[in-house]
């Protein structure tokens, strides 16, 4: 595989979000603005670009027996420190994610790409895998935010253009589960088409 | 290099290594946003107090006190003006709301009478109960000058003064509920210390 297909692989042929269904909970979660979607893109994707990397690098050192313990307190760390900063720099922002940063610990994104590429590849790879997967999972995010927003607040990163407000179901829960679900309808739709246009 | 092997003693080793070199880390984070952190949320609470006390430029002096029947205390900043008491700014809460709780910031003049009020935390629903946010509305305007000590704020559905938001009365109860605690921290305070 070239470098750049390791990189450009998550933006959409193996999308976290839309195509390999990883790290549904922040997606349904937090989209309900694009500024929530592109704050907490960002962040997942610093936790997976210096998780992947400290992995790689450690792959050799830490003991197959203990491999998901060690994954697991690195990427703690990581993401306990995206969760100081953004207090302590973006407070802002800090108030709308509130406690799904912490969660990014648990997001399978980051222990996924640990355990099925960091761990068994060199550290340039994994670093263009963890930016590739987190882009991937930024793109997927704000599609679903700015789709939610438009429609649920009339409004496109906080900048409204209706009177009042918009159609409520989008921004509440309901509205997630539609927008997630029509988005992965149409990236596998689109997939399929030019599959079958490359078979022909 | 070769993958190290499965022992015992490896396996100890690494783990505690890794959880060492984890606090450390973390340690060092902490040290460096930690007054950042307490200085933004500082802010936060000033820009607030600022809302519900306007104009206000004298000493603050703050107290916890928890109502009677209540589980969590509410902090009461008493607000001097030379050596004065003209007011205070309490943070307050409500356990009523639509979904769980959330908290508010009262100014109260001398006498018990609302100049101001801040939502500080909510997860009300958006587009219903959330209008609680919106500062303009008739609905917090409404509070201004009210002095729940005499009668404590209803909604007009249950018999009170207050207009309650269009199709988020709970919302509207829970946020007469939170005022009312305020007054009553207020009150509390005021005569524990004698003022």
């Amino acid at each position: 595989m070239s470098k750049l297909n390791i990189l450009t692989k998550g933006f959409f042929k193996e999308n976290p979000v839309l195509v390999l269904v990883l790290g549904t909970c922040p997606t349904l979660a937090v989209t309900t603005s694009v500024k929530n979607a592109l704050g907490m893109g960002l962040a997942t994707t610093f936790v997976l670009l210096m998780s992947n990397a400290l992995i790689s690098l450690l792959k050799n050192v830490i003991p197959d027996k203990v491999r998901i313990p060690s994954f697991i307190v690195i990427i703690a760390t990581f993401v306990s420190m995206i969760d100081l900063l953004i207090q302590g720099f973006a407070p802002a922002l800090a108030s709308s994610l509130g406690i799904f940063i912490p969660l990014i610990v648990v997001n399978c994104i980051v222990l996924g790409r640990a355990e099925a590429f960091a761990s068994k590849n060199t550290v340039g790879d994994s670093i263009l895998d963890g930016i590739g997967m987190g882009i991937g999972f930024t793109i997927a995010l704000t599609i679903i935010g700015s789709i939610r927003e438009i429609l649920g607040s009339g409004s496109f990163l906080d900048h409204k253009f209706i009177q009042g407000d918009g159609i409520l179901i989008f921004v509440l829960a309901p509205g997630a589960f539609l927008v997630f679900g029509f988005t992965v309808a149409l990236v596998r739709y689109l997939q399929s088409k030019k599959k079958a246009k490359a078979e022909n | 290099m070769a993958k190290k092997e499965s022992t015992l003693t490896q396996l100890v080793i690494t783990l505690t290594l890794i959880a060492l070199l984890a606090g450390v880390a973390l340690a060092g984070v902490y040290s460096l946003t930690k007054d950042p952190i307490e200085a933004a949320q500082l802010q936060k609470k000033k820009d607030a107090i600022n809302k519900v006390l306007p104009g206000f430029q004298g000493e603050l002096k703050d107290y916890t006190c928890t109502v009677d029947g209540d589980k969590d205390p509410v902090t009461v900043s008493l607000a001097y003006q030379d050596d004065q008491l003209c007011g205070a700014a309490i943070e307050t809460y409500t356990n009523k709301a639509f979904s769980g709780r959330f908290d508010i910031m009262v100014g109260l003049d001398a006498e018990g009478k609302v100049l101001g009020t801040a939502i500080l935390k909510h997860s009300e629903t958006p587009g219903l109960g959330a209008k609680i946010e919106d500062e303009g509305s008739h609905f917090i305007q409404q509070f201004k000058g009210m002095n729940p000590a005499e009668t404590p704020l209803k909604v007009k559905k249950d018999g009170g003064e207050v207009d309650a938001i269009t199709a988020a009365t709970i919302s509207s109860r829970a946020f007469c509920d939170a005022v009312n605690r305020a007054v009553a921290a207020y009150n509390k305070v005021k005569e524990e210390n004698h003022e």
